[in-house]
């Protein structure tokens, strides 16, 4: 006797698909949308919603009004585009977070991976080590800025220390060190984050490749550059990406360390000069027009980035 | 693509629009309101420890007299400014009645977002606002002349001295030289060559467009006997009374007297610097200083008595999404009447907006000489222009000024005009 096996396909009468879908709207498994729609409506509402909204918002002349009042809001094409990009000051803030970025980002994924690296074979004092970089990135800002005011001003430590080297005027009262003191306060600041997020990426790395390349005569750096490196490589992508983004939102280290943006506009960044826009001037329009260039700038960064340093990841 | 993933594409799109629209929906519509209504409101007054006191205990005076109206009094709530909580609280509808910390800078912005009720409109009530404040109401109407504020407290700015640092600089503390723009430098020079202060004064030197009203804004007010820094939708600035202002404090920077980096905590309370430039809300702050204050300085020096300066005045607003606002006006007459103003006199030092300050509370001054010189300069206090365009044209203000004044990058001269400029364009938007 031979067992026969029908393809179900074959016993399913004409249409049985779609009367199937029809049964099934949401899908094979409509409980997944149930687990699924707390973070779903959060991403609307939190991300997705406000996000088109500022699209509307840079093509209309808007501002923002009590519930109730009678505004027109009549669309304006680009005139908002025009009027955020014609202002030298906004095209010196894509200037200034450019500045910014390049100093910022490299010296994030160098020294949270070199740190990284050197923590994770530290044997003693662990977690004391790890606490003490990660303590910055929770501290506040407000509170961490004051210190670095003290360190950085003219009569600061840093500038004792340097003696005839300080510079004049001092770093955050210098058009040309506005900016990367910043960077540096950030780099700082923010390490701790990314140094965890090495630690976990380097658990995952095999201990053979590393006794392979041991064996095969690689010395500690040579093992770094030929099995670290590579094989945290989505861990490199993702501070790429975090680091670039977080950068390019820059706001409070300007407005706190610096005064506002200052010395004249030398360390003002796009979301400063959109927030001096939006809220305290009361054009939101033309901030929005700034917010959806900025995003648009963010997200070929970190394409190019995703492109470039992801590989096959 | 199968109809399949059409299909939940669809279910999902749909829940993203409804989404959307219900969202759009929750930021529709407003509070039903009444310019008569009586019943509960909810007023917010500053957060500064003396403000407080004083708003509890009116809200506890009125509450007493008034137990179907009774008042929730609580302070602003956190923010970056109160401003911005302000203007977020009306696009949110869901502002308090009253609030006592108006900026004037700001009124404009709330007027336009259809935040605040017009109090001409409120029978009596242009009468009672002018009543109280005299001629000083006329720069808290808008530029069609009604009253979207109510004209409350100013801070007359005025100069104070370190009495001890001046002595030990071999000044006299009594009758210090800082009458005129060379004076002021002469002895500011004094001061540090002295070691007795690391700087002359230290004004905020950041690019905030606000600071503006504590360096320029007080000494161009008083060497043009109280001009507006925009009249008729144009700048008055840039004449020979801004250059001179400009210079002033461009030499100031120049010569080290001011210095171009913000100072961390409160530069003359902690003896960093010999002089401040503040109003009298700063006397319950300096209480461990031995100071004395003046006018602020003019080119050739004029008396006491003839100085204007900047009122750097917080004022009461009614707002728009009130519902009892029949109730929140009668609590704004009470807590501006002459028992409520003697009550924020005693308890914050600040000066009522009020035509008869000296005479109505003589007994206060002759008690409290201190804030004799005050009560006098309050009568002669500028106020920032109005409409909805101030604080941009504060900042286009500031950023000219931080450039060429605090850090010395070009003329004063084109960098006030190239301000004006800007601001001419600047008044005349809607």
């Amino acid at each position: 006797m031979t067992a026969t096996l029908t393809p179900p396909a074959a016993t399913r009468p004409p249409g049985g698909d779609s009367r199937r879908r029809a049964r099934r709207p949401l899908g094979k498994n409509p409980l997944g949308l149930l687990f699924s729609a707390p973070y779903l409506v959060f991403v609307i509402a939190v991300f997705a919603y406000p996000l088109v909204y500022s699209v509307w918002i840079s093509f209309h002349d808007f501002f923002f009004a009590a519930p109730g009042a009678q505004v027109e809001r009549p669309f304006v094409g680009l005139q908002n585009y025009v009027t955020a990009f014609t202002d030298p000051a906004v095209i010196r803030s894509f200037g200034n977070v450019g500045i910014f970025l390049l100093i910022n980002v490299p010296l994030t994924v160098v020294l949270s991976l070199v740190l990284a690296t050197a923590l994770n074979k530290v044997t003693r004092f662990t977690a004391f080590l790890r606490v003490s970089f990660y303590v910055p990135y929770l501290t506040a800002s407000v509170a961490v800025v004051a210190v670095w005011l003290f360190l950085f001003n003219g009569n600061g430590l840093v500038n004792q220390v340097l003696g005839p080297l300080a510079p004049s005027p001092s770093w955050l009262v210098s058009e040309q060190w506005a900016m990367p003191t910043i960077a540096l306060f950030v780099t700082w600041k923010q390490l701790g984050f990314y140094i965890l997020l090495y630690l976990a990426a380097l658990q995952a790395v095999p201990k053979e490749l590393y006794e392979s390349a041991s064996t095969d005569g690689a010395g500690a750096i040579r093992s770094f550059f030929s099995v670290t490196v590579p094989g945290v490589r989505p861990a490199t992508v993702l501070v790429l990406l975090v680091s670039t983004v977080t950068g390019a939102n820059l706001f409070t280290e300007p407005y706190l360390l610096t005064g506002g943006g200052g010395p004249n506009g030398a360390s003002a960044s796009p979301v400063l000069l959109m927030y001096q826009d939006g809220l305290q001037q009361g054009h939101p329009d033309t901030a929005a027009a700034i917010g959806v260039v900025l995003v648009i700038v963010v997200l070929i960064i970190a394409l190019l980035q995703n492109r470039f340093a992801g590989g096959q990841d | 693509m199968t109809s399949r993933t059409v299909s939940r594409r669809t279910v999902v799109a749909a829940v993203v629009v409804a989404g959307m629209l219900g969202l759009t929906a929750c930021s529709g519509g407003g509070a039903t309101t009444s310019s008569s209504g009586k019943g509960p409101i909810t007023i917010w007054y500053s957060n500064n420890a003396q403000e407080v006191t004083w708003g509890k205990q009116m809200v506890a005076a009125w509450n007493a007299a008034h137990p179907k109206e009774m008042i929730k009094g609580q302070e602003i709530p956190a923010g970056k400014s109160s401003e911005e909580v302000i203007g977020a609280a009306i696009a949110a509808g869901n502002a308090p009645c009253l609030i006592y910390n108006t900026a004037p800078s700001a009124v404009g912005q709330f007027e336009k977002q259809g935040g605040l009720v017009d109090l001409s409109k409120i029978s009596g009530a242009a009468s009672y606002i002018e009543s109280r404040s005299g001629a000083v109401a006329d720069q808290y109407k808008n530029t069609s002349g009604e009253y979207f504020q109510m004209p409350w407290k100013s801070n007359p700015v005025v100069i104070f001295y370190n009495k001890d640092m001046f002595a030990k600089a071999g000044l006299d503390p009594n009758n210090p030289k800082l009458s005129t723009y060379s004076d002021f430098i002469a002895t500011s020079k004094k001061l540090v060559d002295a070691g007795v202060a690391k700087v002359a004064i230290e004004p905020a030197p950041t690019s905030e467009f606000f600071q503006t009203q504590f360096d320029f804004y007080p000494l161009y007010a008083a060497a043009t006997g109280g001009k507006q820094i925009v009249a008729d939708n144009k700048a008055t600035f840039a004449d020979q009374a801004g250059y001179d202002v400009a210079d002033f404090w461009q030499t100031m920077y120049k010569d080290k007297l001011s210095s171009p980096e913000q100072y961390t905590g409160d530069s003359f309370a902690a003896g960093n610097s010999a002089m401040a430039i503040v109003g009298p809300w700063a006397v319950s702050v300096y209480k461990d200083v031995n100071w004395g204050s003046v006018p602020v300085p003019t080119k050739d020096g004029i008396t006491a008595g003839k100085t204007w300066t900047f009122s750097d005045a917080k004022n009461i607003g009614l707002y728009s999404a009130c519902k009892n606002q029949g109730t929140a006006w009668d609590v704004l007459k009470f807590s501006t009447s002459k028992a409520q103003d003697q009550k924020l006199l005693e308890l914050t030092g600040q000066m009522p907006l009020r035509k008869d300050l000296q005479t109505t509370y003589a007994d206060y001054f002759s008690k409290n000489p201190a804030y004799k010189a005050f009560g006098d300069q309050a009568s002669r206090t500028v106020e920032v222009p109005p409409g909805p365009n101030t604080v941009e044209m504060l900042q286009a203000f500031r950023d000219a000024w931080t450039k060429s004044v605090v850090t010395g990058d070009g003329s004063v001269k084109s960098a006030l005009e190239g301000a004006a400029t800007k601001i001419d364009t600047i008044a005349k938007q809607k």
